[in-house]
């Protein structure tokens, strides 16, 4: 049996493990020996997204550096649920300084790193949608530009939910927030506003961008990964879910970010020095319909009385992605291939 | 550097919320368990499929094989003459299509056969004698499982040969010999006394004379019904059950049938005996039934292989009278309940030979004078352990009420060995039938729990899409050929291929799915591996349930918390 | 070393000696010359190792540092103005962090209106930020007290702003003698952090502390920044020692031990005001002068025992807490609680205007003829604000407060000056 002829149509592509995979090729959050740099005890809600996608990320970025990585972390949720004086969750060193300013306080890890002659340590700067895509994003573009030697990651659940669910440049249209309230002839978060922050990342040409899902730990473990064997500024934005602030069963945190892959609502891609490079398809194309419904945040899409054009203005960014990063191939999804291609 | 020395307050020490248990925030937590998944919970066997594929997926093939051997001693029948109800079962159908659990079965059984692999070593002697009558499936599998309980056991048979239906019944084409003989020896390499050629008539005398504790009556239903056509005093009607039959007397050479063949019927037998008078030479092999193909009670499979053969089928059409060489036959209708009822039309058929294949009867004589047995349309009423009204004497198989099918009898005479073994060893009954401690249950993990789980229950999304070249391949393999056996089996590879598509529904398949998705780190993985290599972290668990909603298959479920 | 140079040049000269490793800047004047110079000594590979960072922001530079810093980096920027205001929130976390960044401030006014000349306004602003405030009154002691900025900050493990007077001391070409490298590795030791982002020790810096702590914390932080008040005579009396002059520590005293009159300054209008001094005393007035090297701390003891054998004292400052006025005679006042002394404030050379000795003349002998009340604004232009109040009152209601204001300035009633 040669490796190539081995074939896991059962789980393994998917799962974070699989009995039949030799343990190198197991995804990191599988291993018991996984560095669980954000560890228990820690005071997120249940079924945090955000608390999954940074362990998610930085245990990879652990595996991929031998534990040899420091964090710095922006003001937020992740910050405030895994810091309260006297109990830290964090089994890296980290910092957190301001909310703003998490890019440039991991420039200035960086550059004393650097200063120091210490080529081995690296670099995760962390943040939220806040924290990244609006009071951080200066900062941001700064480390960018400069191509200091930084991961920065963005854990996007689409709002400032840490101070209550307000809305960011992150909100998705018709989102309801605190402050984009469902009343009126639009409501929820208005159209037309927003941002792509990794598109506008893409811009800076930095050697490496992607988005991912915590839906999809194959690929978000396989990005990381690959950033961290990338010298200079790389950018990957993971949405996360956020029960609290997104109306969904804490049960359902993975669900619904899955959902926003194969709806097409969030495109998963990877770029470098300013190309996409490669995209994630869609295995399952489903309409938009079911993404909405399955949170609260959408609610008054459907009630009191179904709102079928605002549906369908969800459904068009949804296909807009879909066509604009060719999210679905007309070649049968081969997860094979994944398997090889995806260094899982 | 000292905590001393750092800033109070604002910096602290790494993992220090390992303090916080935040266990006490949960109102429900999450619980492994151990669900029947519906392939096993629709063997007629009781074979734990899911278990026995969970070692073929990893190549551990004389694993599964013992796996499926702990419940059923004809892999490499079953894996060919089975109708596998588990597929028709298996969720997977819901995603694609089935697991092809009954090829993977004879890839199995096939290898057994192949490597030598033996049965298993039977317990210590009991010093107690069972007799079995009957040497078809039920008699066949009572007299394994009680050999492995370690009870001396004699199997007598009317016929020269072991194997009942399985010889008698099943034309080769389904069933090659070859492949029955080598899973016999393997029960008479367990020291069963095979006495063939001997006819019982009187059950009584023979224990007594024998001095055997308990008797096991496995006589199957040999016997054609004779459905009551006038005919014509040339017309030529056989049984089917005779046809076959004669099939395995090779002295007596091929039975003579003529050009054209008409079959009466619409079961599996029918389906049999016109296969094999095609297979003899008749050019027209015509079946006769009198309802519609949804009511047809053989299996969909064989009547696809029996018209992919060119045979024919009358649909609602009765015959009415046998002459020489042709036949009258009646157009039925179905009357508002789905009952044929003639429509006074009449037609010729041409026919050399009718062959009946309208039911089959048990010969039941050699119940006679045994004090307590109850018959009821013509089989014996048993209990739920299969003993009949007679103390120590259990029946199974096509002699008591049931489908009648190699596997149903093959778990009647499990069923049967362990309720005669009780009853040897006075040990209480079990409300089942089944042995205490289901032989499934490994000993890792939660205790099996019967309940079946739905698809829902899974979840889907982590199950990879199977390749297409891979399909097709299957697809081939599946394909019918010729009066050698006809559906090929499969090689390793797409064996391997099939038993991966295994979702393992209710049942852990160590995906370290629940490791990996808890936001809490609250599910510990143990340093054994496998299934069940898990417990939740109840200190630190919040009870969010996405180990629950995330686990592909189903093996977690929420539990409220007592408070 | 004497050498004829720039006040800025000089400062980069110096803090390169000190051999920091991470440089963060962005430009604002009248800084930019000194990280200029230094950027130069970086590229030119004269100063190394070193990191450079050319930041998008003055926010962006204090968390450059912030984050240089928590790595063990001695790490230096230099900002003024509308800079220092942009970085305030990261000042106060580097404070609250207990990283010892050195910083350098070329006074400057705050906008609006906007304007780019010296005056105190800015790093008065942050007095409250937790960092050490040291202001020096020429370039030399700009170049010693930035060698001492970095062993106080060291030594405490509490950020330390330099402050010097924008385009005054930055642009001054003056003759400065600057250390001698080996001098100063002599006088400053590597940096040896007491936290540190260390995988080989992880620790978590920055948590989040709620009001069962908070308390503490900032009392352990003030308690901490008082230490200051005997390391940076410590640190003073070193240097004094290693390079043979005095400069830095608390307070320096010019004929003031018997004065009746003590004039209270920060920065170089202390050089000024130590001429009108000497003329004033040459012609017998009893006067001297209290330069106030370190704001913050506030030497509050050091400065009473100073000033309370004085009848009065002016305090002439470059800011102004609008809505009060004086911020040095408050805490001048804190400090001569219970004292019979009279403190007079005086606002003089707001947003670059020159303070004159003629001006410095007239508002001492003002104050010794004890006709000075309430805040003066040395020079202010009566007539102008004036007419401006005028049309002020006219176009709006004018309440009671507002009125007295101006004839504290001697405006209302006085009619044009």
């Amino acid at each position: 049996m040669t490796a190539t002829r081995l074939k896991y149509f059962q789980t393994g592509s998917f799962a974070a493990g699989n009995r039949l995979v030799n343990p190198e090729s197991r995804s990191v959050q599988s291993g018991a020996e996984r560095a669980n740099a954000i560890t228990c005890g820690h005071r997120a809600c249940q079924g945090c997204g955000e608390a999954l996608g940074a362990r998610y990320a930085l245990d990879a970025a652990m595996r991929a550096t031998g534990g040899d990585l420091i964090a710095a972390n922006a003001t937020g949720c992740l910050e405030v649920f895994s810091t309260p004086y006297p109990e830290s969750s964090w089994q890296l060193p980290w910092i957190h300084s301001l909310f703003g300013n998490a890019a440039a306080v991991s420039t200035g890890i960086a550059a004393a790193l650097r200063a120091k002659g210490n080529t081995h340590t690296r670099v995760v700067g962390q943040g939220g949608d806040g924290g990244t895509v609006d009071i951080g994003f200066a900062c941001l573009s700064g480390m960018f530009e400069r191509d200091d030697d930084v991961l920065f990651i963005c854990y996007d659940n689409e709002a400032y939910m840490n101070t209550g669910v307000q809305r960011s440049g992150a909100t998705p249209p018709a989102a309801f927030t605190t402050t984009t309230q469902a009343v009126g002839e639009e409501p929820g978060a208005p159209w037309g506003q927003g941002k792509s922050a990794p598109l506008i990342a893409l811009a800076h040409e930095i050697p490496y961008v992607a988005t991912a899902t915590i839906a999809d730990l194959r690929d978000l473990e396989a990005k990381v990964q690959r950033a961290m064997s990338i010298r200079g500024a790389r950018y990957i934005h993971v949405l996360v879910t956020c029960p609290l602030g997104w109306g969904t069963p804490s049960s359902d945190s993975l669900r619904v970010a899955r959902l926003a892959v194969e709806t097409g609502i969030f495109p998963v891609w990877e770029g470098a020095y300013g190309d996409v490079t490669a995209v994630t398809k869609i295995r399952h194309r489903l309409p938009v319909e079911d993404y909405l419904q399955a949170q609260t945040r959408f609610r008054h899409l459907f009630k009191p009385r179904r709102r079928d054009a605002l549906i369908e203005r969800v459904q068009a960014r949804a296909d807009r992605n879909i066509r604009r990063f060719g999210l679905i191939d007309p070649v049968e999804y081969d997860p094979v291939a994944l398997h090889v291609e995806g260094g899982s | 550097m000292s905590s001393l020395e750092k800033p109070f307050a604002i910096t602290l020490e790494v993992g220090s919320s390992r303090a916080n248990h935040t266990g006490s925030w949960r109102t429900e937590r999450p619980e492994y368990v151990r669900l029947t998944a519906p392939c096993g919970g629709a063997c007629p066997a009781s074979e734990d499929v899911q278990q026995w594929l969970y070692h073929a997926e990893e190549g551990a093939y004389e694993q599964a094989f013992r796996k499926i051997m702990e419940r059923n001693p004809f892999p490499a029948i079953c894996g060919r003459v089975c109708y596998h109800p588990c597929e028709t079962a298996c969720n997977r159908v819901q995603l694609d299509e089935a697991v092809g659990i009954n090829s993977v079965e004879r890839f199995l059984g096939d290898q057994a056969i192949a490597g030598g692999w033996s049965s298993p070593a039977p317990a210590a002697a009991s010093g107690r004698r069972v007799l079995v009558i009957g040497a078809g499936p039920s008699g066949l599998s009572a007299a394994y499982h009680l050999a492995l309980l370690g009870h001396a056991v004699t199997v007598r048979d009317a016929a020269p040969a072991a194997g009942g239906m399985m010889r008698y019944g099943i034309p080769k084409y389904r069933l090659p010999r070859e492949v029955l003989d080598a899973e016999l020896a393997r029960i008479a390499a367990l020291g069963v006394q095979f006495q063939l050629g001997r006819n019982v008539s009187d059950v009584i005398s023979e224990q007594l004379e024998g001095r055997f504790d308990a008797v096991f009556l496995a006589v199957g239903a040999r016997l054609g019904s004779r459905t009551n056509i006038p005919a014509g005093s040339a017309a030529k009607i056989i049984d089917a059950l005779s046809l076959l039959r004669d099939m395995e007397d090779d002295a007596a050479g091929p039975p003579l049938l003529g050009r054209r063949v008409a079959v009466y019927g619409g079961g599996n037998t029918a389906m049999d005996a016109a296969r094999t008078a095609k297979r003899l030479g008749a050019e027209d092999a015509v079946i006769v039934y009198r309802r519609t193909r949804d009511r047809m009670p053989a299996h969909e499979s064989e009547l696809e292989e029996a018209l992919q053969e060119g045979i024919q089928v009358h649909w609602l059409t009765t015959i009415k009278q046998a002459d020489a060489g042709r036949l009258t036959v009646e157009r039925m209708e179905l009357d508002e309940h789905g009952f044929p009822q003639p429509t006074g039309q009449f037609d010729e058929l041409q026919a050399d030979t009718l062959v009946l294949a309208t039911g089959q009867q048990t010969d039941l004589s050699l119940l006679e004078g045994v004090s307590g047995i109850e018959q009821e349309d013509g089989v014996v009423k048993v209990d739920h352990n299969l003993m009949t009204g007679h103390d120590g004497i259990f029946a199974g198989g096509d002699m008591v009420p049931a489908e009648r099918t190699v596997t149903v009898a093959i778990g009647h005479g499990r069923r049967a060995a362990h309720g005669i073994d009780r009853w040897l060893r006075g040990a209480p009954d079990t409300a089942t039938g089944e042995p205490e401690g289901s032989a499934s249950h490994t000993g890792v993990g939660p205790a099996p729990q019967p309940v079946e789980v739905p698809f829902e229950r899974l979840n889907t999304w982590y199950y990879s899409d199977a390749p297409k070249t891979v399909r097709e391949q299957l697809d081939a393999v599946r394909r019918s050929s010729t009066f050698d056996e006809v559906v090929l089996g499969l090689d390793e590879s797409t064996a391997l291929f099939e038993a991966r598509r295994c979702m393992s529904c209710g049942n852990c398949l160590a995906c370290d799915n629940c490791y990996g998705v808890c936001p809490d780190n609250a599910v510990i993985k143990l340093s054994r591996g496998g299934a069940y290599a898990y417990e939740i972290d109840y200190d630190f668990c919040k009870g969010c349930g996405l180990c629950v909603q995330e686990c592909p298959c189903g093996a977690l479920e929420m539990q409220p918390e007592l408070i | 070393m004497l050498e004829q140079i720039e006040g800025s040049q000089a400062v980069a000269r110096t803090v390169a000696m000190c051999r920091p490793e991470v440089i963060c800047a962005y430009p604002i004047s009248p800084q930019t010359h000194i990280v200029e110079g230094l950027s130069r000594l970086v590229k030119a590979g004269e100063l190394r190792p070193c990191e450079f960072v050319n930041v998008e922001s003055e926010y962006a530079a204090m968390s450059v540092a912030i984050g240089a810093s928590a790595t063990g980096a001695r790490s230096y920027t230099a900002t003024a103005s509308q800079g220092l205001l942009y970085m305030a929130e990261a000042l106060y976390n580097a404070s609250g962090l207990g990283l010892p960044i050195v910083m350098t401030v070329a006074n400057r006014a705050l906008g609006a209106p906007i304007n780019i000349w010296n005056d105190h306004s800015d790093s008065m602003s942050q007095r409250d930020s937790g960092w050490i405030q040291l202001y020096v009154e020429s370039n030399q002691e700009a170049v010693d007290v930035h060698l001492q900025a970095f062993r106080i900050a060291e030594t405490l493990s509490l950020p330390v702003m330099v402050c010097m007077d924008g385009f005054i001391l930055t642009h001054a070409v003056e003759r400065v003698e600057l250390p001698e490298p080996e001098q100063v590795d002599a006088f400053l030791p590597p940096y040896e952090p007491r936290q540190l982002l260390d995988p080989a020790e992880p620790m978590t810096i920055g948590a989040m502390v709620g009001p069962e702590a908070y308390t503490e914390v900032r009392y352990l932080a003030h308690y901490k920044q008082m230490q200051a008040l005997d390391v940076i005579p410590e640190v003073a009396a070193a240097f004094e020692q290693r390079f043979g002059r005095s400069s830095g520590g608390l307070l320096r005293s010019y004929r003031s031990d018997d004065a009746e009159t003590i004039v209270v300054a920060l920065g170089s209008v202390l050089g000024t005001i130590e001429d009108v001094i000497d003329e004033l005393r040459d012609q017998g007035v009893s006067i001297g002068a209290l330069g106030i090297r370190t704001f913050r701390p506030w030497p509050s003891e050091e400065v009473r025992s100073a000033l309370e054998h004085a009848k009065r004292v002016i305090v002439v400052e470059k800011a102004l807490s609008i809505g009060i006025g004086g911020i040095v005679s408050q805490n001048v006042h804190g400090a001569l609680e219970g004292t019979a002394v009279t403190i007079h404030t005086a606002i003089a050379g707001l947003g670059g205007r020159p303070i004159t000795k003629s001006s410095l003349r007239r508002l001492f002998a003002d104050g010794i003829a004890g006709e000075l009340t309430g805040t003066t604004f040395v020079d202010l232009d009566h007539s102008l604000v004036d007419g401006e109040s005028e049309r002020m009152m006219q176009t709006r209601r004018s309440g009671p407060h507002a009125e007295n204001m101006l004839r504290d300035v001697g405006i209302v009633g006085a009619g044009p000056v």
